[in-house]
């Protein structure tokens, strides 16, 4: 039973390795570029294991962000996870003693698998979903790190490559507006934030932004309600 | 550069990003019901702030002076058009990259 569990989340894992492996490196390469060895790409990808989370970290380190202020991009960019919890309470449920690791690395990848696939009764949920997320983060960790190596030999000046967070957050996105059909949250967020980036400039418009966003989709909430629900989850 | 700091900031991010994936097996412990609110938010939230990343993203482009955010306007554009057209999330963004490393270290120097 372990062995066709530990099977079968490989399985599910390979597309997944595929991106994380290549997220991983382009990840690395950014994080040596500001002049953060491989040593903090393995803190990193063991203890946060999250791509916009740490591509967004960099960014935060190496501007010298204060605390007060990374904790809190850090709970704004990641509060999404909350919702996938949310969504998998059932699902987890019972998984004992590896519940604490489920959640702990419970990706948008991890869940767009665990939230959507079924398991044949000679497979242990428990198992497979440890599995799985397991082998999803021994990717992460491995691409983070050949990254971070890579970023030392690289043969070329690395000016430009932050762009790889803006181009990641652009393909979730596009990927969302394709994937729903109510495109109204989406536009609130973006133009929310681009008036307060005009009014409160560059330093303070995030907060204004964030709580005049949650505020306007409380108020739209009956015109929202219905469709935004048949909208199938992300990913 | 200060390493301390540093260390600091990622002990806070992972304790955070933590924080984030086990708020709702504390908030709501096997069994109990969830409030529709939290049900409606899940639903829209996601999408808006996305677009407000994106923004934020943007942040510190001065659409005002030379070259009036051309290199992120063209690159994205690249990110945008590269995804409708093949859906591959890595096309789209190495490929977002390297036309963005070009654009700012030989184009727009």
């Amino acid at each position: 039973m372990t062995k066709r569990s530990f099977k079968r989340a490989f399985k599910d894992s390979l597309p997944i390795m595929a991106g994380y492996l290549a997220l991983g490196i382009g990840y690395g390469v950014l994080l040596q570029s500001k002049g953060y060895s491989f040593w903090w790409a393995i803190l990193m990808s063991v203890t946060m294991f999250a791509g916009s989370g740490q591509y967004a970290g960099v960014d935060f380190m190496a501007s010298g962000a204060s605390l007060l202020t990374t904790a809190f991009m850090t709970l704004i960019i990641n509060c999404r996870h909350f919702f996938y919890g949310v969504s998998l309470l059932d699902k987890y449920r019972g998984t004992g003693i590896v519940k604490p690791y489920l959640i702990f690395g419970l990706t948008d990848e991890t869940y767009s698998i665990t939230a959507t696939t079924t398991l044949e009764d000679d497979i242990s949920p428990k198992k497979y979903y440890f599995f799985l997320t397991a082998l999803n983060h021994s990717y992460w960790i491995t691409g983070c790190v050949l990254g971070a190596v890579l970023g030392m030999i690289m043969p070329f000046s690395g000016e430009g490559i932050d762009f790889a967070m803006t181009a990641l957050f652009i393909v979730i996105m596009t990927d969302q507006w394709l994937k729903s059909k109510q495109h109204l949250p989406a536009i609130l967020g973006a133009g929310t934030t681009v008036v307060c980036l005009v009014i409160f400039g560059a330093e303070y418009f995030i907060v204004p932004a964030l709580f005049l966003i949650a505020l306007e989709l409380m108020l739209l909430r009956k015109k929202l309600e219905k469709p935004a629900s048949e909208v199938e989850n992300d990913e | 550069m200060n390493d301390m700091h540093a260390l600091l900031q990622v002990l806070v991010m992972a304790a955070v990003i933590a924080f984030t994936r086990f708020l709702p097996f504390l908030a709501f412990p096997e069994g109990r019901k969830r409030p529709q609110v939290i049900t409606y938010l899940g639903s829209v939230l996601p999408y808006a702030i996305i677009g407000m990343l994106v923004v934020y993203c943007f942040k510190g482009v001065s659409v005002m002076q030379w070259p009036y955010g051309l290199p992120e306007l063209i690159a994205s554009a690249f990110v945008v058009g590269m995804y409708v057209w093949r859906r591959n999330t890595l096309i789209s963004v190495f490929g977002g990259v390297a036309v963005y490393m070009l654009l700012v270290q030989l184009v727009f120097k």
